[in-house]
């Protein structure tokens, strides 16, 4: 028979074993494809953040450790390397345009990556954060892996700005629309490159589900942005930390 | 599409020994992006083998920041105490990025090219 002493231990069973957290993971995410599709597609309701947050529930609900859903995430984490490799494929149907438009492009990286680092660094300071918080902020537009680097060889909080990537890029998908509209801002290749300069790889996964242009202009400027930041914060942050008295 | 993700998975290996060998400050996935791109560039035929595998993976890119995104849960219980300079710096910070980067690419780019595009 049934009863609740064999469901938790079917629990612990379960939970002891990768399958948990991989399926844990692939519902959360079909769920909010669904939430996403019955609104409409809209920024608001960006997959996401809705499927971190049931996810992030079901954890605190069941007691199940990071660790432990992380052994079962871990497969899905690891397809993150190759879909930044396959990011070229949309790329390369870009170059012939991409060649045409190089100055305008290089410009639009150079300037959105500088706002990136300067603009995170100089509001944390003038809001009174801590000099290690403005380290780890100074990154936070590039994609986790070099954001973390970076921040790391900075003197910031890794971690910290492993957090503070993902939120960048949830904020930047939810509300790039609403931005670009009110700047009258139409092309795909403008919108979708601040996506991917902004908020790399999620603004990049936001662009990809408008169009496949937007999304090869968005991969474009995650992975600019990624080696430019690598190139310029290691000497723009202590710089600016300096100008400011920090 | 295995053969594709072969592609990819191949590529990815060649990104993060060149990384690994050259000690370049980028994840060997960026760098095996680029050299991807540069062989798709020189050999147009491998487009047709890693096509749909990649536009497939793709597809479902938000899936993939899932796992790391939980991981907010955990750091943010052990975050320091400046939420309003955090918040602030990253709403104010993402905003301008996202003006900057778009207004400066729409004001160099001659009239005649600017298609029209849809909703982000």
């Amino acid at each position: 028979m049934f009863n609740f002493e064999e469901l938790t231990h079917f629990w612990v069973y379960l939970s002891a074993s990768p399958l948990l957290g991989l399926t844990i993971t692939l519902c959360a995410y079909v769920f909010a494809q669904w939430v996403y599709a019955r609104c409409g597609f809209s920024p608001l309701a960006n997959p996401v953040a809705i499927a971190i947050a049931l996810v992030s529930l079901v954890l605190a609900a069941s007691g199940m450790s990071y660790q432990r859903y992380f052994a079962g995430a871990q497969f899905v984490h690891f397809l993150l390397g190759p879909a930044t490799v396959a990011l070229a494929v949309p790329l390369a149907r870009q170059v012939p345009r991409l060649r045409r438009g190089l100055f305008p492009l290089a410009c639009a990286l150079l300037s959105g990556c500088v706002t990136a680092i300067v603009s995170a660094v100089g509001i944390a300071v003038l809001m009174g954060a801590s000099p290690e918080l403005a380290r780890s902020l100074g990154p936070k537009s590039a994609t986790t892996p070099i954001a973390m680097a970076v921040s790391e060889h900075l003197g910031g909080v890794p971690a910290l700005t492993a957090v503070l990537v993902i939120c960048t890029g949830i904020f930047g998908a939810v509300t790039a629309r609403f931005l670009m509209n009110a700047l009258r801002i139409e092309s795909h290749a403008a919108r979708g490159l601040a996506l991917g300069v902004a908020s790399h790889g999620i603004g990049t996964a936001r662009a990809f589900q408008v169009s496949p242009e937007m999304g090869a202009y968005a991969g474009l400027g995650m992975g600019m942005n990624g080696v430019l930041t690598a190139l310029l914060a290691p000497w723009l942050v202590p710089l600016l930390l300096g100008w400011m008295g920090q | 599409m295995l053969l594709a993700l072969a592609v990819l998975l191949v590529f990815q290996c060649l990104g993060e020994g060149l990384v690994f060998l050259f000690g370049v400050p980028v994840p060997g996935p960026v760098a095996g992006m680029l050299l991807l791109l540069a062989a798709l560039v020189a050999f147009p035929r491998l487009h047709e083998t890693v096509e749909a595998g990649a536009n497939e993976l793709l597809k479902h890119l938000s899936l993939l920041f899932v796992p790391a995104g939980v991981g907010i849960i955990v750091a943010a219980a052990s975050g320091s105490g400046h939420w309003l300079a955090i918040c602030a710096a990253v709403v104010g910070s993402t905003v301008l990025t996202l003006a900057v980067t778009a207004l400066v690419l729409q004001a160099l780019t001659p009239a005649h090219e600017k298609k029209e595009g849809g909703d982000v």
